[in-house]
Parts: C-alpha cells; sequence; structure tokens
C-alpha cells in the first residue's frame, strides 16, 4: 500500500467530515447553525469566522502533507531530491511559527469584541423582561418575577424582546441551554448567573440540560415558547385566571428528586428564588452573586436585598449541607 | 447469623444484571486459570523473582504495557455498550444508572488507567535506554510507583463486582459526586483508586526528571539529547506540579464523604465551584502531559523512517518546553459557561489559542523532517501520516472552543466529545502505539507483524471518522454529552448509528491489533542486528531484547543522533574503533517491598471505600512498616563480574 493512496483515503474522510458539518447548515435539525435571535446569530457568525480562519490552516497543511509523503516516499526509482542533514531553515520557521501568530490575533480580536457584546443585552432600544430559572433533580422551573407566574418544563417568552434569565440551582450543577436562541449557562447552587437571549421571531425551540446532573438528566429537557407581546400577556392573563398558586410546601414537593409533567402556577411565593440562591450562597456579599444594577433588582427586588444577610444566618440549620445523616459508619 | 450474611453478600456484591454476572463469571474463571497455570507448570517463583520483585526499568514497562492493554480493552468495552445504547432512540438496553457508570468509568480508566500507565511504560521502556544510562535513577521507587498504580487500577476496577461503579462522572463534580446525592461506596472508588495511583504518578514524574538530568552518557549534553527524552522531561515537569493538586483535591473531597466537612458542599459554606477549578488545575496540565510523550514519539519515528535529521531540532525543545509552562494558563475553558466576568473569560480564551501556537508548529517541523527525506511506510511511520490530519483538524476544533463566545454554543454537546476524542485518540493513542510498534523489537527482541498489523491500522483509522465525524454534527443539532437516551423526534438517529458502527470498526481494529502480538511472538521477524529500522539514537547500538544491564559499556556520546553518526562513520571509514574495557557492573537488587507496601496502599483504600476504618488503620501500620524496614535495609545493589558480561554479550553476539 502507498503512502500516496493512504494519504488520498485520509483527504477524502477529512473532506467528507467538513462537508458533512457545512452541508448540515441547511437542515433545520442542526439548531446551532439555525439561530433564530441576535445572540445565536453573533454566535454563528463566530463560528463561521473560526471555520474559515482554521480552513486557512488546515486545507494548505493537508494539501503540503499529501504532497511530501507522495514524493519523497523511499522507492527505488525516486528522482526527489534527498538532503538527509538539511535540519534548519531560519525562513521557514519565521514563517510556521508567524502564520498561526497572526490568525490567533485575528481570531482573539473576535472573541474579545463578542464577549463583551454577550454580556450586554443584544437589543438596548426594549426593556428586557426578567425570567428565573432554578434547575431542580430533574426538572426546570421558571419563575417570573414581574408576572408573577411559574412554569416547570415550559418556559414561554415575548418575541422580538430580550430576555434576562437569572439562573440558579438547588441541585447538582446543571446547564441551561436554547440552542436556536444562544448558548448556554451553568445553573449553580448559591448563584445567580446571568443570560441574554431573545427570539426574534414567533416559534417553537427546543431546551436541553446540558450538564449531567445524574438519574433523571437526559430527561430534563423543556420547550420553548415565543410568541408576540400581546398573545404572551393574554397567555399571562390565562395563567392567572386558571392555574393554582404555588406555596412553599408545592415547591418543597417539586424539588424532590424526580421527574415531573410540565407545569404552571398563577403565583409563586415572593422572593422564592433569591431565597434559594440565598440558602447557598453562604456569608458571599449578594452583589457578587445577583447583578445590582441590572433592570429587574431596581424594581421588585430592592427590598428583598437588605433582608437576606438576617434570613440566611437563623436560616443556617435548615441547609442541606448541614445534614450528615448521609453518612454511614 | 446465615441471613446476616446475606444480606451483607446482596450489599457488598453488585447483583442484578446479567452482565455484571457475566463478568463475575469470567473474572472468577480467568483466576482460576492463571492460578492453575501457574501451579501446574511451577512458576510462582519465577512470577515473584522475575517480576513481582524486579527493579528492572524494561520490565516495568513490559508490565506497564499489559497492563495499559487490559486498560484499553476495559475502557473500549464501555465505549462499546455507550455505543449500542445510543444506536438507536429509546433503546432500553442500559438503564440510567448504569450508563453513567459506564461513562463514568470508561473516562476515568482511559485517562487514569489507560493513557498514563502506557506512557510510562513508554518511559520505563526507552528513556534510560535512549540517555545510555543502565537503569532509572530510583529503580526501587520506580517499581514502587508501578505497583501503587496497579493497585489503584485493580481497586477501581474492583467497583464493578463489588459495591458499585462510581457514576458521577469522569472528574466526579460535586455536589453530584457529595453523599447527598451520591451514597454508597462507588464514589469512595474512584477517589482511592485515583489517589493510590497519583502517588505512584508523582513519584514517576520525580523519578525521570532525575534520571534525565543526571543520568545522562558522558558527552550527552541536553542539547542534542533525543526529542522522546525531552518530551518526557516536559511531561515529567508538569506531572510534579500537576498532580499534588489532584491528590489534595481528592483528599478534601474524601473528607468531605468520609468526615462531613465542607470544603465543596451545596451548603455549609461549601464552594463546588472550587472543586472544578482545583480539578482542572490538575486536567488540564493532564492532557498536555499525555500528548507531549507522543510528540516525542513521532519525532523520533519520523526522522527515523525518513532517514533525515529533524528538521528544526531547537524550535521543537522550545515548542515542548513552552506547551509545560503554558499548561498551567488555560484551565478555566473547560467552563466557560460559568458565568465570570468578561476579562476572566479573555484571559482564558486567549491563553488557550495561544498554546494552540507551539502545539501546530511542530506539525511544520515534522513535515519538514519528511521533505526531501525518503519516507518508508513501516507500521511506527503509518500511525504517524496518520496522526498529522486527524490532529490538525482535532487541533483546530480546538481553537474553535477557545473562542470563548461561540464555546456557549458547543460546551457539553457531543461536539466536544468529537473534540476531545480527536486529540486525545488522533494524538495521544496513535502517538502510543507508533512507539509501541516502533520499541517493541527493542523490548521483546521481535518486530510486530506487518500484515494483520495493517488491518488494524485501517479499522482503527476508517472507524476513528466514521464514530467521531458524525459527532462534530450531532453537537450542532444539541445532542449532550451523558445523555443515556433520546427520541426520534431531534432527527440524531442516523448519525448516532453511524458512529456506533465507527466504534465497532475500531473495536475490530483492537482485535487485529491482539491477534497480531500473539501471532508475532511465534512468528515475528525477529531482529538479530539490534537495529531494525537503522534508526538514530543510543538504544538502537545494543542487542535486542536489551541485557537487563543495557550498555555493557557505556557510550561516549559526540553529538545528536550519536548512534546515527557512528554508523555513517562506518561508512565513511573514519569511524576510529576504541578498545572496549569492560569493567564490573553496579546494579539494584530486586526487592519484594515494592509491592508488599502496595497491598497495605490497597487496604487503605478499600478500608475507606467501606468505611472499616480498622481495615485501612492496619493498612496504614503496613505501609509504616514497609517504609521502615526498607529504611535500615543496606544490602540494595551488587556488581555483575566482568565474566557475565562478556559471555552474556557473547550469548548475544557481541565480542568484547
Amino acid at each position: 500500500m502507498s503512502g500516496g493512496k493512504m494519504l488520498r483515503q485520509f483527504h477524502f474522510w477529512v473532506l467528507a467530515a467538513l462537508a458533512t458539518v457545512l452541508l448540515s447548515g441547511c437542515g433545520s435539525d442542526y439548531l446551532v447553525l439555525n439561530p433564530k435571535g441576535p445572540v445565536a446569530e453573533t454566535q454563528y457568525n463566530l463560528i463561521v469566522i473560526s471555520v474559515i480562519l482554521c480552513a486557512v490552516i488546515i486545507v494548505p497543511v493537508l494539501a503540503i502533507t499529501a504532497f511530501i509523503v507522495y514524493r519523497y516516499r523511499d522507492t527505488p526509482k525516486n528522482k526527489a531530491p534527498y538532503k538527509p542533514d538539511w535540519a534548519h531553515s531560519t525562513t521557514l520557521e519565521v514563517i510556521w511559527w508567524g502564520i498561526p501568530v497572526i490568525i490567533i490575533a485575528i481570531l482573539g480580536y473576535f472573541t474579545v469584541r463578542d464577549t463583551y457584546v454577550l454580556k450586554e443585552s443584544p437589543n438596548q432600544e426594549v426593556k428586557p423582561i426578567t425570567i428565573q430559572v432554578t434547575a431542580l433533580d430533574w426538572k426546570w422551573m421558571f419563575t417570573y418575577p414581574e408576572q408573577n407566574v411559574a412554569t416547570v418544563n415550559y418556559l414561554e417568552i415575548p418575541a422580538g424582546v430580550p430576555v434576562r434569565f437569572q439562573v440558579s440551582a438547588e441541585a447538582p450543577m446543571n446547564s441551561f441551554w436554547v440552542p436556536e436562541l444562544g448558548g448556554q449557562i451553568y445553573a449553580m447552587s448559591g448563584m445567580a448567573t446571568e443570560l441574554y437571549l431573545q427570539a426574534d421571531e414567533p416559534g417553537e425551540f427546543q431546551g436541553f440540560s446540558a450538564n449531567f446532573s445524574g438519574e433523571g438528566f437526559a430527561h430534563m429537557q423543556f420547550k420553548v415558547v415565543a410568541k408576540p407581546q400581546n398573545e404572551f400577556d393574554q397567555w399571562v392573563q390565562q395563567v392567572k385566571g386558571t392555574a393554582p398558586a404555588m406555596t412553599k410546601q408545592d415547591y418543597e414537593e417539586l424539588k424532590k428528586p424526580g421527574l415531573t409533567e410540565n407545569k404552571m402556577y398563577s403565583a409563586f411565593p415572593e422572593g422564592l428564588f433569591e431565597e434559594i440562591v440565598q440558602k447557598y450562597s453562604h456569608g458571599h456579599d449578594m452583589h457578587h452573586v445577583m447583578d445590582p444594577v441590572a433592570p429587574a433588582a431596581q424594581t421588585g427586588e430592592k427590598k428583598e436585598e437588605t433582608s437576606h444577610e438576617t434570613h440566611q444566618m437563623s436560616d443556617m440549620s435548615n441547609m442541606p449541607g448541614m445534614d450528615h445523616s448521609g453518612m454511614k459508619h | 447469623m446465615w441471613e446476616n450474611i446475606k444480606e451483607f453478600a446482596s450489599t457488598f456484591f453488585v447483583t442484578g444484571d446479567p452482565l455484571i454476572y457475566g463478568a463475575d463469571v469470567s473474572i472468577a474463571l480467568t483466576m482460576v486459570a492463571i492460578v492453575f497455570v501457574l501451579t501446574k507448570y511451577k512458576k510462582w517463583g519465577w512470577l515473584w523473582r522475575e517480576w513481582l520483585t524486579t527493579v528492572d526499568h524494561k520490565r516495568i514497562g513490559i508490565m506497564y504495557l499489559i497492563a495499559s492493554l487490559l486498560m484499553l480493552f476495559r475502557g473500549g468495552v464501555d465505549a462499546l455498550l455507550m455505543r449500542v445504547q445510543l444506536a438507536f432512540p429509546n433503546v432500553e438496553f442500559l438503564h440510567s444508572d448504569h450508563y453513567n457508570a459506564i461513562f463514568t468509568t470508561h473516562g476515568t480508566i482511559m485517562i487514569l488507567f489507560m493513557a498514563m500507565p502506557m506512557m510510562f511504560g513508554l518511559f520505563n521502556m526507552v528513556v534510560p535506554l535512549q540517555l545510555g544510562a543502565r537503569d532509572v535513577a530510583y529503580p526501587f521507587l520506580n517499581a514502587v510507583s508501578f505497583w501503587l498504580f496497579m493497585l489503584g487500577a485493580m481497586l477501581f476496577n474492583l467497583s464493578f463486582v463489588i459495591g458499585g461503579s462510581p457514576d458521577a462522572g469522569w472528574l466526579s463534580y460535586p455536589p453530584l459526586s457529595q453523599n447527598d446525592f451520591s451514597p454508597g461506596p462507588g464514589q469512595n472508588f474512584w477517589i482511592w483508586g485515583i489517589q493510590i495511583s497519583g502517588i505512584g504518578s508523582l513519584a514517576t514524574g520525580i523519578n525521570f526528571i532525575v534520571t534525565i538530568l543526571k543520568m545522562r552518557a558522558p558527552g550527552m549534553k541536553l542539547s542534542n539529547m533525543p526529542l522522546f527524552s525531552w518530551s518526557v522531561l516536559s511531561s515529567s515537569i508538569m506531572i510534579i506540579f500537576a498532580f499534588p493538586i489532584l491528590t489534595v483535591t481528592i483528599a478534601l473531597l474524601f473528607l468531605d464523604r468520609f468526615a462531613g466537612a465542607h470544603f465543596f458542599t451545596m451548603g455549609g459554606g461549601g464552594n463546588p465551584m472550587m472543586y472544578l477549578n482545583l480539578i482542572w488545575m490538575w486536567g488540564h496540565p493532564e492532557v498536555y502531559i499525555v500528548v507531549v510523550p507522543a510528540f516525542g514519539i513521532f519525532s523520533e519515528v519520523v526522522a527515523t523512517f525518513s532517514k533525515k535529521t529533524i528538521f528544526g531540532y531547537k524550535s521543537m525543545v522550545w515548542a515542548l518546553m513552552s506547551i509545560a509552562v503554558a499548561s498551567f494558563f488555560t484551565w478555566a475553558h473547560h467552563f466557560f459557561t460559568m458565568g465570570t466576568s468578561a476579562s476572566v473569560i479573555i484571559f482564558f480564551a486567549i491563553s488557550t489559542m495561544v498554546i494552540a501556537i507551539p502545539t501546530g508548529v511542530k506539525i511544520f517541523n515534522w513535515l519538514f523532517t519528511m521533505f526531501r527525506g525518503r519516507i518508508s511506510f513501516k507500521q511506527p511511520m503509518l500511525w504517524t501520516i496518520a496522526f498529522i490530519p486527524c490532529f490538525v483538524v482535532g487541533g483546530a476544533t480546538g481553537v474553535m472552543l477557545a473562542v470563548a463566545p461561540a464555546d456557549y454554543q458547543y460546551h457539553n454537546s457531543y461536539f466536544l466529545i468529537a473534540h476531545f476524542h480527536q486529540v486525545l485518540i488522533g494524538g495521544v493513542v496513535f502517538g502510543y502505539l507508533a512507539g509501541i510498534y516502533y520499541w517493541w523489537p527493542k523490548l521483546f527482541g521481535f518486530k510486530l507483524d506487518e500484515k494483520l498489523g495493517r488491518w488494524g491500522f485501517w479499522f482503527w483509522n476508517i472507524g476513528f471518522y466514521v464514530c467521531f465525524m458524525p459527532q462534530y454534527a450531532l453537537g450542532f443539532m444539541g445532542m449532550t454529552r451523558r445523555y443515556y437516551t433520546y427520541g426520534w423526534d431531534r432527527g440524531w438517529a442516523d448519525l448516532n448509528l453511524i458512529s456506533t458502527v465507527g466504534a465497532f470498526l475500531m473495536g475490530i481494529g483492537f482485535i487485529f491489533q491482539v491477534w497480531q502480538i500473539a501471532y508475532s511472538i511465534k512468528h515475528g521477524e525477529r531482529d538479530t542486528t539490534g537495529d531494525p529500522w537503522n534508526a538514530r539514537t543510543l538504544e538502537w547500538s545494543i542487542p535486542s531484547p536489551a541485557p537487563f544491564y543495557n550498555f555493557a559499556v557505556v557510550p561516549t556520546v559526540k553529538g545528536a543522533d550519536d548512534w546515527w553518526l557512528t554508523k555513517q562513520a562506518k561508512e565513511n571509514g573514519t569511524y576510529k574503533e576504541e578498545p572496549a574495557h569492560l569493567e564490573p557492573i553496579h546494579m539494584p537488587k530486586n526487592s519484594g517491598i515494592p509491592f508488599i507496601m502496595s497491598l497495605f496502599f490497597f487496604l487503605i483504600g478499600f478500608g475507606f471505600t467501606f468505611h472499616w476504618v480498622w481495615m485501612a488503620v492496619i493498612g496504614f501500620i503496613g505501609v509504616a512498616l514497609c517504609m521502615w524496614a526498607r529504611s535500615f535495609q543496606y544490602d540494595t545493589d551488587y556488581y555483575v563480574p566482568v565474566e557475565e558480561v562478556r559471555s552474556t554479550e557473547a550469548s548475544l553476539g557481541r565480542v568484547y
């Protein structure tokens, strides 16, 4: 088997792989490559840029590899030059250290730019709606502090409006991911991470749990429905009119490990999310775990913030971490 | 009484799954077969004298190699079970808890109990020979390292049939790995298996740094040391800085689980994210620890099979050593999505892209070593050539992952899975296989069969692309890692089936390799020259298999690729034969203490796993006694008389 033949084989497979990925942009199953909002759009553009910049390296390298392996194969009739002691060339070394440096510099520029961009709301003209996300074993709870409704494993958002997600957990760490709208963010106990997403048009999207959290993890998916603002408002009214209110007791039931159906609640205990975050943040200043300048914090949550310190101290003994019953001797 | 025993047995042994019973039976049969063969052929003494107590680096290397191939089998079977479960939507082959245990053991075994020992095997088999040394700097410690690894690996594997496997992922993130969410001994097996073998890894790192710095043959400056030894130096430096972090991190996790501490618990002041930071401060250098020696192997193989000096030696050394430093500054790219500030994300994104530069430019050095050379496609070279396109693509997807804002879309998806399998299989596994094929004749005295090897090679390579290319696409479809099942609705079915087919092709490749080894033991081409590849470095100047003292006369090195220079000089007639003067050879004596001490370490681990403190105490006392005994052992070395050296060399066809 000659080296040339082998390399052509490799070439075929690598190109086939690239083709698979590039052609896949057409299929709607390729959620990441079909952005439905500005955040996913930014990330999609970045993916395209990085693929192109990588291709600038990959394609010539593969071509050079194929050429060299074929041309310098060890056969009796090979006329190609043979210089067994040729082992240094400053020019060549400068070229191949230099080109990657330039490519990394370009890619680095886009990375820095978009890292800052994605920290902000994607749409400065429209006031964002805040939704709080709590990862539980093994379901997602969404609370709407401005509308005072709550849902489980079902997320409804207004289209064309940026959504500011505050994400936490009262369970092992998870990750909140709606690929068509944008990248994921971790859901961690004791912290509230922040993620902006926006759906440009009404539609249905799939949400995933993206960080392994135990037995029911694979079933911890949720549906995201984006509707025009007025239909969204109608939905809120409908939930308020028809669904039961969530009590503290309901929440305690909900957080027990297990799977549940989708649920809706016309109300939820005030400050539930903040309490969940606070319960495990043990003495960290709340300004670190929840961004105080964010719009939602200026509205309904201000008075919550001040009462936390005292609340937290008295709550120490109830923390699951203080429970030593899990140990067996 | 009987009731008590029955109850104990039902929790102590894993029950209820046909797979487990099958494993029980096969383990029992294997044990019986081994005991039977050893007894029948009266080999117990041989086993003890020649292997269990050996301090010879070559034999330790061979034992590492055998252990790593067994672990490759175990980890590979885990992989195939996972691929069967995912071949179609809604398969009910494995339950969630089984699947979780299997991907946990797959990852842990492949990195810590397959890649690490295969790497240490190559260190041991090659480095002293390449440096012109008679053993490593600390032969006794070397045996301790091996037996700690071996007993740690056995402890970990025991969890499959006793107590239950860990199932919180290969890095056991808390709070999932804490008592609240993972009660039972599985997680303790994980902690102690890694802890015990980790001590051995750290000792190996120290051993090889000292060996490389102090044991080189006279005349071998660092600036003309073979590149594989350079890569081992780079890797060992990373080991001694990274492994203490692992040891401490896992010790803290153990304190959380055993003593109710709150380092990483959800409540009580614990901080699980601290664990993520610490484990990846070890974990990221770890992937470079395993891949850098592969770069060293490629450097040796490319030069030998292109019949040409390695291109840009200095820039290669520079790249290898800068990776050792830079690898400690990229850890947070494993969790860009933790919602930290933009400046932290940017630091780690840029540092990750920067480390790609020294990693990537070496490709050009290898290519230009082949350029104007004469390439022969022997097995080590095949794997090296296969590595180049595979690693280039895998490295490029790594750079894509480093683009932090885009990583929010790739993170924890099958895109990530495809990426790290491509660099770990395409880089590490291909590299180690190239190294094994290359140095096999030096260790065993015969080559591995070419024809069967090529079958294995093509099954591995085609299988690899069929298995992992679809996974990049699945990542874009939103498929998250560690899902044990999925529905028809997402369109993931076709690509998953293709991926499963690819995994089985790689499995067939492995079977060919096992067959190849078995076949070659009897029929492999014998190496009578000691230099079957027309190679360049010192290990090829001595007979194959190398005598136990390696070099009858310690060589004096005149430059890089010393053996090649000698051969050139002989060809040109400029070689001046210097009168060889044999002297008695100073060698270390075998010792049973490393093996016995590691057994006591095993007791510590097993005792803590089941909270049987009495057993752990016995283990601690035993370890202390072994150390005490060794401290007062003065008769640890001996001299091989000149006559014995002369007759050994004569039997290998070399006259002094």
